[in-house]
């Protein structure tokens, strides 16, 4: 009885000591104190964070910020362009206390975020992507992207040169502004080597579907094409496939070149490190964000993968100098006279669009060289 | 690589080549679903074991080195998630259709939370045998480039079709699935041929998950799968539940699937999404036009609980 007595006597008083040493904790970290210069920021993704791709890409942009004090991160991947990705982004107000959210897949803008803007006017959110307008959207709302129409340029410039057969391929999602323009980037680059040069494009009709991908893939090489690149959400399947039928393979928002070490030229790469560190860092100044955030190759927003083995002489040395010409800006790649694939023109002789025009983000044509349909 | 031009030669050859990369994931889950249903039950969940299936053959494949291991472990993986649908369907008064989606989002999400180390590793390829090596013309040599698995299929269509009709199990398979009643007068046990039948779909539908991750495409993702499970489950009922059925509704699906792409590569851009739809306008025409108001379909077992 008194053996009992004692033991549960030890128990409170080892109890009372983890409470008294957990008061104590609590007294030296404050928590309301340690929340002021604190924030939650929420990331969302359409797909798998580790698909060497698009979703890849922001996600290692998101674990970057995760060194930063005061700053957590939350994430959530799979979330579908539905309804779902407003659910997702209320429960990351409401249960994790997000101020900053970054829904990154094109269809969560409208209606999902915008619903969301006008339901929590105190949060801030930055979508991925060319859709926000000032006289349109609220001013909480925003967007982010980068020029990475440069890349599919410089992508096109080494294919224009790796290519035997003069016709390229592109593998495309669906055909909206940023994808047109990396299509048409990626067929001028090569042009400015060879104007000759084809390119075919296949449009899957959605972000990511691994086994039609790979069909369009073996289509364009059946049809002679020996370069190929995408704009999918993940390259993967695209760069195995090509690699595995012997074609060359430019990447895009990662670098895939474990995938093909030999076949890999080059590839047009996301940084979005840089670009949530931006944000993030107004946001603990607690300066107020930027609305509408772009930058290229020269702001440090989009970088190119390391140069292949199979990249030569002659095609490392012009990729090289249409670089630094982009480093310097005002870089165009859109420069009349130039016709679309319908015979329209879309630039007069002298008349150039520079990355940074607003004119490219409401693009709607394919150019001449460029075989496939906008619909 | 040789360039050859082939031009508007390429939709056909790119329906046939198409038709027998594609094809092989339908073949194996409508054959195992044709199983299931022959005996009297329905397995909806066979999209989960698909995905399962590929992401266990892909991660045993990447562990062990082959792709043979992973095949072995995609199917007793497939044969576990049928008996299961079939043990819990043996309990009285559980509906098999709502136990298959449960097992179908089950299994998908199980497959996403082991998956998720093996996104990135490369695991090797199953083998393929070239049957084109006769011709020239790289197109053709590739179009006739044929994974084992997908002979297997075909070989396992015709054997299915064969045992149906001529042997003692796929009797026993057959009256399970027309009459309970009749089993029960025979000395069957209705319950126990079905958590088997279950199993075997089961364990062919992983196999068909690995043909995915393990050949075509050949990568281990989350969206590996574009429902080629639930398509599978429908193209039995397309198929009349017939083996030989599913095989050619299978390669159907394929080409007309390939149809879309290829035609963009030779210059026909426009109303891509409406060759994307085609298989889908296709399966609505045939079952209209062979639908009757007067008469039950035909092939149908008596005991499904869809026909009942």
């Amino acid at each position: 009885m008194t053996e009992r007595f004692m033991l549960s006597r030890r128990d409170l008083l080892k109890t009372s000591a983890a409470g008294a040493a957990l008061g104590l904790a609590s007294a030296a970290f404050p928590i309301r104190a340690a929340r002021a210069a604190s924030a939650t920021v929420g990331f969302i993704y359409v797909g798998p964070k580790d698909d060497y791709g698009y979703n890849q890409a922001h996600a290692e942009g998101a674990a970057s910020l995760k060194g930063i004090g005061g700053i957590s991160i939350v994430e959530e991947e799979n979330v579908p362009e539905t309804v779902d990705v407003q659910k997702t982004m209320e429960s990351m107000i409401n249960l994790d206390g997000a101020s900053l959210i970054f829904p990154t897949s094109f269809g969560y803008f409208d209606p999902h975020m915008l619903a969301m803007c006008a339901k929590f006017p105190d949060v801030q959110f930055r979508h991925c992507g060319g859709m926000w307008n000032k006289d349109k959207h609220p001013m909480n709302a925003g967007s982010y992207f980068g020029y990475i129409g440069m890349g599919q340029y410089l992508n096109g410039v080494v294919a224009g040169h790796t290519t035997k057969s003069k016709k390229l391929g592109f593998v495309a999602a669906k055909p909206i502004p940023q994808v047109l323009l990396n299509i048409n980037s990626f067929l001028l680059g090569a042009r400015a080597v060879d104007p000759a040069i084809a390119c075919q494009a296949i449009f899957t009709g959605e972000w990511s579907l691994a086994v039609k991908e790979a069909e369009a893939t073996n289509a364009l090489v059946d049809q002679g094409a020996d370069v190929i690149t995408c704009h999918v959400d993940s390259p993967k399947v695209v760069v195995e496939t090509a690699a595995g039928r012997g074609a060359f393979v430019c990447g895009y928002h990662a670098n895939q070149s474990p995938l093909a070490p030999e076949k890999y030229l080059t590839g047009a790469e996301w940084n979005w490190a840089k670009v949530y560190k931006m944000f993030v860092d107004d946001l603990i100044a607690g300066k107020p964000l930027p609305n509408f955030t772009r930058g290229g190759l020269a702001d440090g927003f989009v970088k190119m993968s390391p140069l292949g083995p199979a990249v030569g002489e002659a095609a490392r040395k012009q990729f090289d100098a249409t670089l630094a010409e982009m480093m310097k800006g005002g870089f165009s790649v859109i420069k009349g006279p130039l016709k679309s694939n319908k015979g329209a023109v879309v630039a007069t002789a002298g008349q150039a669009f520079v990355e940074t025009a607003i004119e490219l983000e409401s693009m709607d044509y394919l150019v001449e060289g460029v075989v496939g349909s906008t619909a | 690589m040789e360039a050859t031009d082939i031009g508007l030669w390429g939709v056909p050859l790119a329906m046939l080549g198409g038709a027998i990369r594609v094809s092989t994931p339908f073949i194996f889950v409508s054959l195992g679903e044709a199983i299931t249903e022959r005996s009297g039950r329905i397995n909806l969940g066979l999209e989960g074991t698909l995905v399962f299936g590929a992401m266990s053959a892909y991660a045993v494949a990447v562990m062990t080195g082959s792709p043979w291991l992973g095949l072995l472990a995609a199917s007793v993986a497939g044969l576990c998630f049928g008996l299961f649908h079939g043990w819990i369907c043996k309990f009285p008064k559980v509906n098999d259709i709502a136990i298959g989606i449960a097992l179908m989002l089950f299994g998908t999400g199980l497959a996403f939370f082991f998956g998720k180390p093996f996104i990135q590793p490369s695991a090797p390829d199953l083998p393929a045998i070239p049957f084109g090596a006769w011709s020239d013309i790289p197109q053709v040599q590739a179009a006739l480039n044929v994974n084992v698995l997908f002979l297997i299929g075909a070989a396992l269509a015709v054997f299915l079709w064969w045992a149906f009709r001529n042997t003692r199990i796929g009797l026993i398979v057959r009256v399970v699935g027309d009459s309970a009643d009749a089993a029960l007068a025979m000395g069957l046990n209705p319950s126990t041929v079905r958590l088997l039948a279950t199993g075997v779909g089961g364990a062919l539908a992983g196999i068909g998950g690995a043909y995915l991750s393990l050949y075509y495409p050949g990568s281990w993702t989350e969206r590996i799968s574009s429902g080629q499970g639930l398509m599978a489950v429908a193209l039995v009922i397309f198929a009349r539940w017939n083996p030989l059925g599913c095989f050619a509704a299978a390669l159907l699906f394929g080409g007309a699937g390939a149809l879309g792409p290829a035609l963009q590569s030779v210059g026909v851009t426009q109303g891509y999404y409406l060759f994307y739809a085609a298989p889908y306008i296709l399966t609505l025409i045939i079952m209209i036009a062979t639908s009757s108001p007067n008469r039950t379909l035909a092939g149908a077992p008596g005991e499904l609980s869809i026909t009942k």
